[in-house]
């Protein structure tokens, strides 16, 4: 599995972070910087991760596939797709380039995520640099793995604030037999309740988002629960590509020169009192909102539901990411202080005080 | 080496004023029960790792959540340590009491706060039984995933605190998959909320962090879990095959074929036999190994896997292949398996359960192995095997009234686990590190590895005082530990490149 270009190049990085600890230089982690628009703005030495790259082990029988930080995401994903497996979390890219190690340490996930689990649901093992200047291993290749604490998922979505992921090992799944997509006319307000009671059947369903029109739903599993639920809920034919459209945020929606919102919430939380045009992903518990309202009123009517915000406009405030309650904020800084001491790692992208 | 708390390995406790502690106790919380009679204490002095017993200083059985708090600040200024306990199932003494602790039992929560079908949730006290969540679930046709075999009596708070697994977990995920939020104590009393009632939540992933830390980061007063929809169908498949290679070798075939089966399990001809003895549910017992394949979801795909699994199962060599005719029957096939432990505990005064995991393709491998050192200790070893996730339960055959034999099933029983390590998989699947395996944790790991586990550990409980000796060994373990093991003539694996 050498792509020709494949490299170890742990013990480059390792040096970098010991130079960065020994001259006490922040240090801003990146591979394709596909999401530096996510989080604050950080000022720092860059270290770049992608010389470390390659597909390091996979067998698909396993189920794991174990790949350096710098492997290009599409690579990953090319490599399942010939096996016919892939991650099911469907993380989005928002660049050709994107890595490995930024899809975990980002986080994020794709419309999917609902009924097959987040990124961090997929994470088996991780290899980091600390701020103590040690490479170390957590977990590691198998599914099931309750030895010492789960360091591994904790680095998911941290945005490079405890350390360097070098290494990921992540559980795949088979691809679907059956894949059909389907729309559906309705309010947002009618979807909201069909997904409810649909959710509560055994359908088929693996992705649904409402577009203010229409509702758009993706069936997979075997022929025949596909075919059935197809007969079941009508509608038109949609194109499948519209589940990478919205993931990447290429539908018109996006365009809107507005600031863009990603609100987290119950999948079946009442539509939120707030000024602007929305989409509803993940079956409603993923609202994406652009609106010019002030961001203190949007966290307010999120938190009132039980979610929360972020902006994904970047630069626009100082907090990107929902402020923390002070009782959360406080242990959030001793973790930060026993992974990264000095603070050298990504100081400022996550919060202010990390 | 002893695994019982070792004040001069594990780190010096503090002592406690067993009377200045009651009396504090009492006169702020004068109805909290406290059981302190060297009587009362019995019944605590070990959970399901019963060859461990310590007996606490005290046991306290709270009922309500400001007593927690309470008792947390109490025993947090005069420096006594916390260990917390559910319903005391757990199988590798996560929930052993110290002698210079306070017991806090949890068990006396277990009201269901609400079913929310809508948002497909239960939010529940940690003292709920696991399956008493999905028995209230069933008017709204949804149940929780996550099913470990004691899932009748193990309270959902311990669940958390180990990530239980059990024999779906392959499709649908341990404890950490299949939860929403979690209300913590800290050591101090300080209430936290971890997650959220949204899919997740900002900051760094402390509900990740938390499943499975033992209780040693917090105590657990509140938990929402994700129910699922119940799968129209199951039907499960029995396959015999005469050796256990072809039988790993199906599971592959199964996973390759595309299909992740509900649950997947394999049983070698020692665990048939005892099954069979003990449960009559039909299985061949001249098979080297069994398979039980479980396919759940929609009727018309299971239907079709049914015949793919069987297909695949042929052409792996299966001697023979069964469908279970009926659900009475398919009942049957699992209740030989839920039942390997127990039906081999007939087999033999006494049995250890081991938990490591590997990844699949080294089972033939490492099943000769564990053959081997069977023979070379003198004991007979049963093994029961989550095959689709590579979680095996070696179960070590020994008379506790013999001299010796208790100590060669603890020693068996590590070198399997250190066996697990070496071929890349982990000395604990779902039963946790507990104080059981607390000396193989030294093999899994290695010195700045733990050193970060401490690290986190004091972010949240810097004096060390919640369930003190669990999980992650001190440095000085470890180096007892690897001397005793060149003490006998060799390192454990001195080949394998450590990080």
């Amino acid at each position: 599995m050498n792509h020709g270009k494949d490299v170890d190049d742990s013990a480059a990085l390792l040096e970098q972070v010991n130079q960065a600890l020994h001259a006490a230089t922040p240090l801003r982690i990146q591979g394709a910087n596909s999401k530096a628009f996510l989080g604050r703005i950080v000022a720092g030495e860059i270290l770049d991760t992608r010389t470390h790259r390659g597909i390091v082990h996979y067998d698909p029988t396993e189920l794991v596939i174990t790949a350096r930080c710098g492997t290009p995401l599409a690579e990953l994903l090319a490599v399942l797709d010939a096996s016919q497996q892939m991650l099911p979390c469907e993380p989005p890219a928002f660049a050709d380039d994107a890595t490995v190690g930024g899809m975990v340490a980002s986080g994020l996930s794709g419309p999917r995520r609902p009924w097959s689990g987040a990124v961090r649901d997929f994470v088996l093992g991780t290899r980091i640099i600390t701020g103590h200047g040690k490479h170390l291993r957590f977990g590691g290749e198998v599914m099931k793995n309750v030895a010492g604490y789960d360091l591994s998922r904790l680095m998911a979505g941290s945005y490079g604030t405890l350390g360097v992921i070098t290494e990921v090992s992540l559980k795949v799944l088979p691809r679907p037999r059956q894949c059909q997509s389907i729309s559906l006319e309705m309010d947002s307000e009618r979807a909201l309740q069909r997904l409810v009671e649909w959710g509560q059947q055994p359908l088929p369903i693996s992705a649904a988002c409402h577009d203010g029109q229409r509702l758009h739903l993706r069936l997979e599993g075997g022929d025949g629960s596909v075919a059935a639920a197809r007969d079941r809920l009508g509608g038109e034919i949609l194109d499948g590509s519209y589940w990478a459209d919205l993931n990447e945020q290429r539908l018109a929606f996006f365009d809107e020169d507005m600031p863009l919102w990603r609100l987290s919430v119950p999948n079946n939380a009442p539509p939120l009192d707030v000024n602007g045009t929305r989409l509803l992903d993940w079956g409603g518990a993923q609202r994406w909102l652009k609106s010019g309202e002030e961001a203190v009123l949007i966290r307010q009517a999120v938190s009132k539901v039980g979610g929360h915000a972020t902006c994904y406009s970047h630069g626009l405030i100082d907090a990107p990411f929902h402020p923390l309650s002070p009782a959360l904020l406080h242990y959030h800084r001793r973790l930060k202080q026993q992974f990264d001491p000095q603070g050298i790692f990504n100081p400022g992208r996550l919060y202010a005080e990390l | 080496m002893n695994i019982l708390y070792d004040e001069q390995v594990d780190g010096a406790l503090p002592d406690v004023d067993k009377t200045a502690l009651l009396q504090a106790l009492h006169n702020q919380w004068p109805a909290l029960e406290i059981l302190h009679q060297r009587e009362d204490l019995a019944p605590y002095e070990c959970d399901g790792l019963s060859a461990c017993r310590t007996t606490p200083q005290l046991v306290v059985l709270p009922r309500h959540l400001d007593e927690v708090q309470g008792i947390l600040r109490i025993c947090h200024e005069m420096n006594v340590p916390v260990v917390a306990r559910g319903a005391g199932t757990g199988l590798s003494g996560g929930a052993l009491p110290l002698e210079k602790g306070v017991l806090l039992v949890m068990a006396r929560f277990n009201n269901i706060l609400h079913i929310d079908p809508a948002a497909r949730t239960a939010r529940v006290q940690p003292g709920v039984r696991n399956l008493a969540i999905s028995q209230a679930a069933v008017p709204f046709g949804l149940y929780y995933a996550p099913d470990p075999s004691s899932q009748i009596a193990c309270s959902i708070g311990g669940n958390v605190a180990e990530n239980a697994g059990g024999v779906h977990c392959l499709k649908y995920g341990l404890t950490v998959h299949n939860l929403l939020k979690v209300e913590i104590l800290t050591v101090e009393g300080e209430h936290l909320t971890l997650g959220s009632d949204a899919l997740d939540s900002p900051g760094f992933d402390l509900l990740a962090l938390f499943t499975g830390s033992e209780g040693l980061l917090g105590v657990i007063t509140e938990i929402t879990v994700k129910l699922l929809p119940r799968p129209q169908t199951a039907k499960v498949l029995l396959a015999a095959f005469d050796s256990v290679e072809n039988a790993g070798r199906a599971v592959a075939d199964i996973i390759a074929a595309g299909i992740i089966p509900g649950g997947l399990e394999m049983m070698d001809n020692l665990a048939i036999r005892a099954a069979e003895d003990f449960i009559h549910a039909g299985y061949p017992v001249d098979a080297e190994a069994i398979l039980l394949c479980e396919l759940d979801g929609v009727e018309a795909d299971v239907h079709d896997d049914c015949i793919r699994v069987r297909q695949v199962l042929e052409n792996a060599g299966a001697s023979e292949v069964r469908q279970a005719r009926d659900e009475a029957e398919r009942v049957r096939f699992w209740a030989g398996r839920k039942n390997a432990f127990p039906a081999v505990g007939r087999l033999s005064p006494d049995y250890y359960c081991m938990d490591g995991t590997i990844p699949r393709r080294e089972l033939p491998g490492v099943l000769q192995a564990i053959a081997q050192l069977s023979a070379e200790h003198g004991l007979r070893v049963a093994n029961v095997f989550h095959a689709g996730d590579g979680n095996m339960h070696p179960l070590i055959l020994f008379d506790a009234n013999r001299p010796g034999e208790l100590e060669r099933a603890e020693t068996l029983g590590g070198k399997i686990l250190e066996l697990c390590v070496k071929v890349g998989g982990s000395i604990t699947g779902e039963h946790g590190v507990g104080r059981e395996k607390i000396n193989q944790m030294c093999a899994q790991f290695n010195s700045d590895e733990l050193t970060l586990f401490h690290a986190v550990k004091t972010a949240f409980d810097p004096g060390g005082l919640l369930n003190p000796g669990k999980n992650i060994p001190t440095l000085h373990r470890c180096a007892e530990f690897g001397a005793m093991h060149i003490h006998a003539g060799q390192l454990p694996f001195p080949e394998l490149e450590r990080f």
